[in-house]
């Protein structure tokens, strides 16, 4: 009689990381719905595109660092960054740009640095900037939403196809976003009143809708407890305060008000599945509201005052570097303890 | 109920399991064909036996004594026979021995003679605390911590709140419900005994709202007492000492503290009603309800249990097939730890036995990489970040890791129990706990050897500095004598004649630097040498002609020097003394070397050992050099040693050449050491067993036929001269 050996607990929550990760694409559904109703199969073909290519890369390099390819596959981080990344290249995007992305995003950001769980930049985030920088034609070549006049509607299969691997001319078929629309016409308060695309029902046409549904996917993750409250909270916070605070108190014309910054671009998405990406995030409680504010200003600061529309990419990475730090002087207070360590250091 | 109850951070939800074996009346667990009574079942000291093999003893009767005031005494669970007192495997997590009393029941259950107190508010309360101590009351809950070391209040002390823990939140167990519902009488009465000794100002039960009838008892039985009965909400760890007074009074144990510096004591629910067993009926700790519960257990439920049943036995009763048994777990499946041998007995702190099958506690799965998520963090009800412990103990970053403060970590296991990558954290603190311990182990260690080795230096440089200047003394006294003598001679000689001899001593001094320059740079080039063979360096050649050189140099320089000095010793006073002087100074030249060599080795040493403490770098080649010079300062000693015997030999012999018998019997000494010197060299061989060699025992022949031959010569000359 063999009797098993392990130490406490013996008992364990059902559920692994696979089932973590699982939850996180879920959540991802009710914006990727508006994505496709606005602007087409784009997306879709991008997320089964880097879903691949995504996959392949993985086994390739846990084939080269000998690990069991089956085990890792089966965290489903692979694909949740391909997915993320997917969700934010443009609907027009050809495949290589996917391909460059994705292939980069996990070989480079992520298993160079020693694979799941040790990369310090966000994977998804380091492909879109890579893309971004190097493409910026291709990265900011947006539709417009369907349903904007009666002259616009969503692409069809056909066309989605051929844009992503026909070489299709993306061209005749763009449009602004609301946040190009705003950075082009800034302070000239009679276009930005008669410009269809920024006045939506709560802020800029279509992109309100996408941004309402990665606000439900984020509030799934909230239920699930997948993620905690702490940096969309802190995010979303710090974007409606400067918005807020330009726009009432400095200048409307120049300065758009909180409902644009909250419901534009990336910020939801940003907010609840880019920025808490939990290996590159702060992790006590207090440097998450930390890390997710900070991670707000830096993306109305870029928006308004930089060279780029959205900004929340830069922001993330930016914020990444400052995690280690950040939890380094967050700690909880210890039960028995007055007053939490700060530091590296014993203090005390 | 209008008492606040706090809430404390994290706390998970486990599924309860509870209802298996609550649902049955505690049962009567039977008597074992041999019962093993572990010597040490609580902290602190084990016991000291005090009956022998073969004693007959009856129940209740004290198998071994407190050692000590964190020790406790255990008894015979039942009347029998000592069968033996040796090192049995016991509960502990990882598998050890200890001593035991193993009894052979006789089955008459016969109880020693004790009796009870049923108005114990009349005794004085030492009397009570020893009564507890002598019963061999443990705290039941599971850390087992001396009830009486908590009860006894100091002086200075004053407790406001008496908590009695029947929160019972690990899942599976029932003990603590099952005699609340059936003893809660007793309970309380145990609960009122440790309130009169401690006197609060409260006495609060705290039990989870998932034992609503422990809680109606408890109310019913505490009706009209100070004693109240406090709700918490389920959630684990609420059981936990420290989660528990802060959920009742708010305040929390400082880190490191104890309970009772906030005014708090704490006990279980088991302790009390052992308490009020030994107060008021008189019995030892002997027995106690334990669990058995788990899917390969057909009999779940609540069994009252000797000390000293082995598992195997009990699991027996129960209904375990040995065929299902895959885990052994002793104590809840949150805390317990898995036993390997169905030997190990039942002791005071066993609250459950959990026998889970495969299909309700799947194997382990393999660790996932941490992906940093925090869940851990969010269920710590300490308030830790335990993913940042996990990484520091991974990368056995301990000062890190005991600045987050692992050290305030209760190992409950709520972040193991929700990690999405399975990662079994708490065996990962438990490892980083272990080797912070050990590294202050050492620590402390090193530290005592550096004390003692400080000590130590101080002592030899006070010793050496007494000596130095006893010998500065004698060196004052003497030259105040030669000064006296001299005064005498220079007295009656010409004046000129001290002026030379002022000339010839600043000649001699001068030679003397010369000779001592010369051999300093002999030396060094002779070190220089060796570094270099050592070194394989290409000027081998150079330096060793070099070195030829310098000791020519060196030896003329020393010649010259030596044939001044006794040239003047023998100008200054013309007496025959100084010539015998040279002849001795060849000797004392060696001796001085031997003295330079060995002070140059001791001090070496003393660098190295310096260094060493110190933990410089070059240790090496300090302890090289220090091989290196003891080696000179040995060969210098043997070279000493060897001329003084030489001498011996020389003076003895022309002190015997006058008389052949005194030579004869001198050489048949001499023989006589050579020949020992021989058979020691050879027995040291064999002792070493380096194999006796040949040529030593021909050595050993040689001396012993030299030995016969002196003797027969002595013999001879000894008869002629008769």
């Amino acid at each position: 009689m063999a009797l098993l050996s392990v130490t406490s607990p013996h008992i364990h929550k059902p559920g692994n990381t696979g089932g973590f990760m699982r939850q996180v694409l879920y959540a991802t559904v009710p914006g990727l719905f508006m994505l496709t109703y606005f602007f087409g199969f784009g997306t879709l073909i991008n997320i089964a595109l880097a879903v691949g290519i995504a996959l392949a890369c993985e086994t390739l390099i846990l084939k080269l660092r000998n690990k069991p390819v089956g085990f890792y596959l089966n965290d489903y981080s692979a694909v949740v960054t391909a997915v993320l990344l997917a969700l934010a290249i443009p609907p027009t995007a050809p495949w290589w740009l996917t391909l460059i992305g994705t292939t980069f995003a996990i070989v480079v950001a992520k298993h160079l640095y020693g694979g799941l769980g040790m990369n310090p930049f966000n994977p998804a985030m380091v492909g879109y900037v890579l893309l971004l920088i190097s493409f910026p034609k291709e990265m900011t070549t947006w539709l417009p939403a369907a349903g904007l006049d009666n002259s616009v509607t969503a692409p069809g299969i056909a066309d989605s196809l051929g844009l992503a691997f026909l070489g299709m001319n993306p061209d005749a078929l763009s449009g602004a976003t609301p946040l190009d629309a705003f950075k082009t016409y800034a302070g000239q308060p009679e276009v930005l009143d008669s410009n269809s695309i920024l006045h939506g029902v709560f802020a800029g046409f279509g992109w309100e809708w996408v941004n309402v549904g990665f606000l439900l996917g984020g509030a799934y993750l909230l239920w699930r407890k997948v993620i905690t409250w702490h940096i969309p909270a802190g995010m979303l916070l710090a974007l409606f305060l400067l918005s807020g605070f330009f726009n009432t108190a400095v200048d409307a014309d120049n300065y758009p008000g909180f409902m644009h910054h909250l419901l534009s671009g990336g910020t939801m998405l940003g907010a609840f599945f880019i920025a808490t990406d939990p290996v590159t995030a702060a992790t006590s409680n207090r440097g998450k509201i930390i890390y997710g504010f900070l991670i707000g200003v830096l993306t109305y600061v870029i928006r308004t005052w930089g060279g780029y529309p959205d900004a929340v990419a830069f922001s993330v990475l930016l914020m990444n570097l400052a995690a280690p730090t950040l939890d380094y002087y967050t700690q909880p207070r210890t039960y028995g303890h007055r007053k939490p360590n700060k530091g590296l250091a014993k203090s005390d | 109920m209008s008492r606040h109850i706090w809430d404390f951070h994290g706390g998970i939800h486990p599924p309860e399991n509870k209802k298996q074996s609550s649902e049955t009346s505690i049962r009567w667990a039977g008597l074992p064909e041999r019962l093993v009574v572990p010597v040490q079942q609580h902290i602190g000291a084990p016991a000291k036996p005090c009956v022998n093999v073969g004693d007959r003893v009856l129940k209740g009767q004290t198998l071994a004594e407190a050692a000590g005031f964190v020790s406790l005494p255990v008894h015979a669970p039942t009347s029998g026979t000592v069968a033996a007192i040796e090192l049995r495997p016991i509960q502990h997590p990882s598998g050890m021995d200890a001593l035991c009393v193993e009894i052979t029941p006789d089955g008459q259950d016969e109880w020693i003679e004790h009796q009870g107190v049923s108005d114990y508010t009349a005794l004085d309360k030492k009397a009570v605390l020893n009564r507890i101590r002598e019963a061999g009351i443990a705290g039941m809950g599971g850390a087992g911590f001396p009830s009486v070391v908590k009860l006894g209040v100091k002086p200075d002390q004053k407790i406001k709140t008496l908590i009695l823990n029947a929160v019972e939140c690990e899942p599976y167990i029932t003990a603590d419900d099952r005699l609340m519902r059936e003893r809660a009488d007793e309970i309380v009465q145990g609960l009122q005994i440790v309130a009169w000794l401690i006197e609060p100002e409260e006495i609060l039960i705290g039990i989870e709202d998932n034992k609503p009838h422990a809680i109606a008892a408890m109310q019913k039985a505490t009706a009209g007492t100070q004693c109240e009965v406090v709700v918490v909400p389920t959630k684990y760890p609420s059981g936990g000492e420290k989660q528990l007074i802060h959920l009742l009074t708010g305040k929390e144990v400082r880190s490191g503290g104890i309970p009772a510096d906030v005014g708090v004591v704490c006990h279980n629910t088991g302790t009390a009603y052992a308490i009020k067993r030994a107060i008021i009926d008189g019995e030892p700790l002997i027995s106690r309800i334990t669990t058995l519960t788990g899917d390969c257990v057909a009999e779940k439920g609540n069994y009252e249990v000797l000390m000293g049943t082995p598992v195997g036995w009990l699991l027996q009763q129960a209904g375990v097939k040995a065929t299902d048994l895959h885990r052994l777990i002793m104590g809840g499946p949150m805390m317990g730890f898995a036993v390997h041998n169905m030997a190990v007995p039942v002791v005071k702190t066993t609250n459950c036995l959990l026998v889970p099958n495969t299909r309700e506690f799947p194997d382990p799965v393999p660790e996932q990489p941490c992906i940093r998520c925090g869940s851990c963090a969010q269920v710590c009800p300490v308030n830790l970040l335990p993913q940042q412990l996990y990484w520091f103990a991974k990368t056995k970053e301990f000062d890190k890791a005991a600045h987050f403060n692992l050290a305030d970590c209760i190992e409950c296991g709520a972040c193991s129990y929700v990690c999405p990558s399975n990662i079994p954290l708490v065996q990962y603190y438990r490892f980083a706990k272990g080797e912070i311990r050990t590294q202050q182990q050492e620590q402390a260690k090193a530290d005592h050897a550096r004390q003692r080795f400080e000590a130590r230096q101080a002592r030899l440089a006070r010793e050496e500095e007494e000596k130095e200047r006893k010998r500065q003394e004698r060196a004052k006294a003497a030259a105040a004598k030669q000064a006296e003598k001299k005064a005498a001679p220079t007295a009656k000689a010409a004046p000129t004649t001290a002026a030379d001899t002022a000339d010839g001593a600043d000649a001699l001094a001068k030679l003397q630097t010369a000779a001592a320059s010369t051999m300093k740079r002999y030396k060094e080039a002779q070190k220089a040498l060796l570094t270099a063979e050592k070194n394989g360096s290409e000027h081998l050649e150079a330096l060793q002609k070099k070195v030829e050189q310098l000791k020519a140099k060196a030896d003329a320089a020393k010649e010259a020097f030596t044939t001044a000095k006794n040239a003047q010793g023998q100008t200054a006073d013309a007496k025959p003394k100084p010539a015998a002087a040279s002849k001795d100074d060849p000797f004392a030249a060696l001796k001085q070397a031997s003295a330079e060599d060995f002070a140059a080795y001791k001090e070496a040493e003393k660098a190295l050992a310096a260094a060493e403490a110190s933990g410089a770098e070059d240790v090496v080649a300090l302890q090289q050099r220090v091989a290196e010079l003891k080696t000179r300062s040995d060969a210098s000693k043997a070279a000493m040693k060897e001329a003084r015997a030489r001498e011996k030999e020389q003076i003895q012999a022309k002190n015997a050449a006058a008389d052949p018998v005194k030579a004869a019997k001198l050489e048949v000494a001499k023989q006589q050491v050579l020949l020992k010197k021989a058979t020691k060299a050879l027995q040291a061989a064999k002792d070493s067993d380096a194999g006796a060699d040949d040529a030593l025992e021909a050595n050993v022949k040689a001396a012993e036929q030299a030995l016969e031959a002196a003797e027969h010569a002595l013999k001879k000359i000894e008869e002629e001269q008769a």
